[in-house]
């Protein structure tokens, strides 16, 4: 990530650690987040993205390291937490309280003004479902109602994990669209997701963890880029396919059969190239695509989340 | 502070919580003082585990808040529960991160949610008093005693002693549910273990162990809202259960606010 000055990043930290007794949750991850930007944090369960949203949030204490949101230390979290909303684990409120009785708790506690609490309803969406009791709510309502006590201090910094979970696809519509009407006004969010083509929609930049590791800090389309890229041909007869992936290996170029397609790694230039060769050794092709990998595919290639 | 006190405020305040914790304490004060006046003649007694307390000892000026300082045990397990709950339930339900990202000064909320927590057993403690007062007046006649000395300043400096000692009590009990819910972080764990210890364990030892009584919070707890009894003094009940508090205090204390929040 190209270097910026410090009053420029939401996140910035520098060798942050945690440990838990011989475990390693964190290990000296260094990574920044630009102001105003969306920066998808992803990583296989158990990477470590939880332990490190909680570090930032001074709910625990980092084993060693160290780390600035909104230009403060972590270490003392009430000089900039009046300035940050977050969701993490998951959404928790009060059972026997309504939706919005619970967010006037929270309104309360962080000396917002109780008048918007109707209108963060609105904005999620629970706008007629506010004095229902948070117990009767769906996995999804309550999801909403998680984002809705994220935006109450009117963030500068949103720190959200797994936002989308329980939503259906018109929901996670929803949230990807208030999230990125939130980072065009001004807001910085640093999201989490299991859902890596939505962190690829909305995502800036991106932090990837492996086993408690970075394993990449850095612009989302740098990431892709850095990939290679692949074309995917498909024949007629599936027969041919095999014949195909000999004839791209003995130009250089490596490649594999998966559902029918034959993905060989190389550059878009070199398709036509391909073509030809196929077409000489009477292999009539039906589809040739170059494509980029997704960022599902880059993630499963660096964390090996798949295998 | 102030913002912590009335958010916690808002979730005590709740009808289901507070009218029913109300009610109960209205009934069990009731019933109490109901028993002290009506079983006054009765041999099995008018009073906790048994005691009799005569018609000569109801017609004394401090015979008005007899009926209301036998409610203290009752009003104490009340405010156990309460505090208790209240803690460890931040734990369960995982609304302690929630609390924190708000507040982030530890203390500060730990503070402002016992506070809140007094001021409910503040209003349990004047509710159960103006019940007991009122029914003690209500059943004088029916259970004939003499109500001339409960007219007199003596009777009122008697009230008030009784209400200061009660009041004191009952924070004494929520304060021990509000360690237990910190250290247990389990609403169930804390409040069976302090009933357990409370009213079953202290009582078999002090029933066995000579003396024990002056020295365990329970007992202690209930000297201190009858003003000083047989089993200790008032002020060395006081002292000694302020010391036990403060460890308590200060253990739980230091506990909130080092441990991580990882649930």
């Amino acid at each position: 990530m190209a270097s910026v000055a410090t009053s420029e990043l939401a996140i910035s930290v520098s060798d942050l650690s945690k440990r838990y007794g011989q475990r390693v949750a964190v290990s000296h991850a260094n990574f920044d987040v630009p102001m105003g930007t969306v920066c998808g944090f992803v990583g296989p369960n158990g990477s470590g993205k939880t332990t490190t949203m909680r570090m930032l949030l001074g709910l625990i204490g980092p084993s060693g390291g160290s780390g600035t949101v909104l230009g403060q230390p972590i270490s003392d979290p009430a000089k900039y937490l009046d300035r940050v909303g977050a969701m993490i684990e998951g959404p928790a409120f009060y059972p026997a309280l309504s939706g919005a009785e619970n967010l006037r708790v929270l309104a309360t506690l962080g000396g917002h003004p109780q008048e918007q609490v109707q209108g963060l309803l609105d904005r999620v969406g629970l706008g007629d479902r506010g004095k229902s009791k948070y117990k009767t709510y769906s996995l999804g309502m309550k999801q909403r109602l998680g984002i809705a006590a994220a935006l109450l201090p009117n963030p500068q910094l949103l720190i959200l994990d797994e936002p989308t979970n329980g939503l259906d696809p018109a929901g996670i519509q929803e949230i990807r669209d208030l999230l990125r009407s939130l980072a065009n006004e001004g807001t910085t969010v640093f999201v989490s997701s299991h859902l890596l083509a939505e962190i690829e929609m909305i995502s800036d930049s991106l932090v990837m963890l492996r086993e408690g590791e970075v394993i990449f800090a850095g612009r989302t389309h740098d990431l892709l880029l850095q990939q290679q890229p692949m074309i995917l041909a498909k024949s007629g007869d599936p027969m041919d396919l095999p014949r195909l992936l000999q004839i791209a290996k003995a130009a250089g170029h490596e490649g594999s059969i998966i559902d029918g397609v034959a993905h060989i790694l190389g550059p878009r230039e070199w398709a036509p190239t391909l073509n030809q060769l196929a077409f000489e050794s009477g292999i009539v092709l039906a589809q040739l695509s170059p494509v980029l990998p997704t960022l599902e595919e880059t993630f499963f290639e660096m964390t090996g989340a798949g295998e | 502070m102030i913002r912590v006190f009335f958010a916690e405020w808002r979730k005590l305040r709740r009808p289901s919580l507070f009218i029913g914790t109300m009610a109960a304490i209205v009934g069990s004060s009731a019933l109490v003082t109901s028993l002290l006046f009506l079983l006054l003649d009765s041999a099995r007694g008018n009073a906790r585990e048994g005691q009799v307390i005569n018609r000569a000892s109801l017609e004394l000026p401090h015979g008005l808040s007899i009926g209301f300082s036998s409610s203290a045990g009752l009003l104490g397990l009340v405010a156990l529960c309460i505090f208790a709950s209240q803690t460890a339930q931040e734990y369960t339900h995982g609304t302690l991160r929630n609390l924190l990202v708000r507040q982030p000064r530890r203390l500060t909320l730990l503070l402002g949610k016992f506070m809140s927590m007094c001021l409910f057993a503040l209003i349990s403690v004047i509710l159960s008093a103006i019940v007991s007062i009122s029914l003690a007046f209500a059943l004088s006649g029916k259970a004939k005693v003499v109500t001339t000395a409960w007219s007199t300043a003596d009777a009122r400096i008697g009230v008030l002693h009784t209400f200061v000692n009660v009041l004191l009590s009952v924070i004494a009990f929520g304060t021990i549910g509000m360690i237990l819910g910190l250290l247990l972080r389990s609403p169930i764990s804390a409040i069976s273990i302090g009933v357990a210890w409370l009213l079953v364990v202290e009582n078999i030892i002090a029933a066995t162990v000579k003396h024990s009584g002056s020295w365990m919070p329970g007992q202690l707890i209930n000297t201190v809202a009858a003003g000083g009894d047989i089993t200790a003094t008032y002020s060395h009940a006081l002292l000694v259960l302020s010391a036990y508090l403060a460890v308590g205090v200060l253990v739980a204390s230091v506990l909130f606010r080092r441990r991580d929040v990882s649930n």
